[in-house]
């Protein structure tokens, strides 16, 4: 993608606080005009509250969408998903292999944070444990993989060239950790605690 | 033994197997590397630091050589 700037630890810094800009954002464009009306006429309270409402709702979808395009794996259910499962336990350490059984996220760790990979994305917890990156990526025509091999190949991918694999990915989300942890499914949870201690 | 492996639909396919004194087993890998990466796979070898480097020509003295196919932004 000779197009795109190459991520790097400065550039995924600099995306961070334009998200963050961003939300800052939704909340003054939504929050003022709510707070406003209240001002002027407090039985106006129920258009500030849709108001509101909408604000809160634009950086819930945000998030959601981040917190869904990672797509962890589930049990395996056939012989092709075992094998690929079990590959990928061969391929991560003992340490992701147990919190990949947990989570069905695979941990790793690089340069620019901690990964945790899906099936058709990543979310990267920058160092501190504060921020997440959530990507969506996927394998080129894998539609006929099972779901242990996709996560399988964006793993490789991802040690094979962190900063290009952040390069190809789309970004769905940046924004704090804590946001994130209550849009993943309860399962994935531990591994966004794990990572974020990483 | 050395092992070249491709990550397709049945979970993962052994194209290869070889060893340092089996030559002839060796001559077959190489066959069966070129043929995948003529077809657009990715060959990988995962390296002692724990990251992983793509190769254009099979290592001999790796332990798993993976072959994959290309990632895309979703």
């Amino acid at each position: 993608m000779p197009w795109r700037r190459r991520a790097s630890d400065q550039s995924l810094t600099r995306e961070g606080r334009i998200w963050t800009l961003w939300s800052v954002g939704v909340v003054v464009t939504f929050g003022l005009p709510a707070a406003l009306l209240i001002w002027i006429e407090p039985l106006a309270f129920p258009v500030s509250a849709i108001l509101l409402g909408h604000g809160i709702a634009v950086l819930h979808l945000q998030v959601r969408r981040g917190a869904r395009g990672v797509k962890a794996i589930s049990e395996a259910s056939d012989r092709a998903e075992r094998t690929a499962i079990g590959l990928l336990g061969d391929l991560v350490g003992h340490e992701a292999r147990e919190l990949l059984a947990k989570t069905g996220l695979a941990l790793e760790r690089g340069r620019l944070g901690a990964w945790l990979v899906g099936q058709e994305g990543a979310i990267l917890v920058r160092p501190g444990g504060h921020r997440v990156h959530c990507f969506c990526v996927r394998v080129g025509e894998g539609e006929d993989l099972p779901p242990g091999d996709r996560v399988a190949h964006l793993l490789l991918a991802l040690r094979e060239d962190e900063e290009g694999f952040a390069t190809v990915a789309n970004r769905n989300f940046s924004g704090a950790t804590w946001r994130l942890r209550w849009q993943l499914p309860a399962e994935a949870r531990p591994a966004l605690s794990r990572a974020s201690l990483a | 033994m050395s092992r070249l492996i491709r990550l397709d639909r049945t979970g993962h396919t052994a194209l290869a197997r070889w060893t340092a004194a089996d030559v002839a087993s060796q001559q077959a890998a190489v066959e069966a590397f070129r043929r995948e990466l003529d077809e657009g796979m990715l060959a990988s070898t995962t390296l002692p630091d724990g990251s992983a480097e793509v190769v254009r020509e099979l290592p001999l003295d790796a332990d798993l050589v993976v072959l994959r196919r290309p990632i895309a932004g979703g």
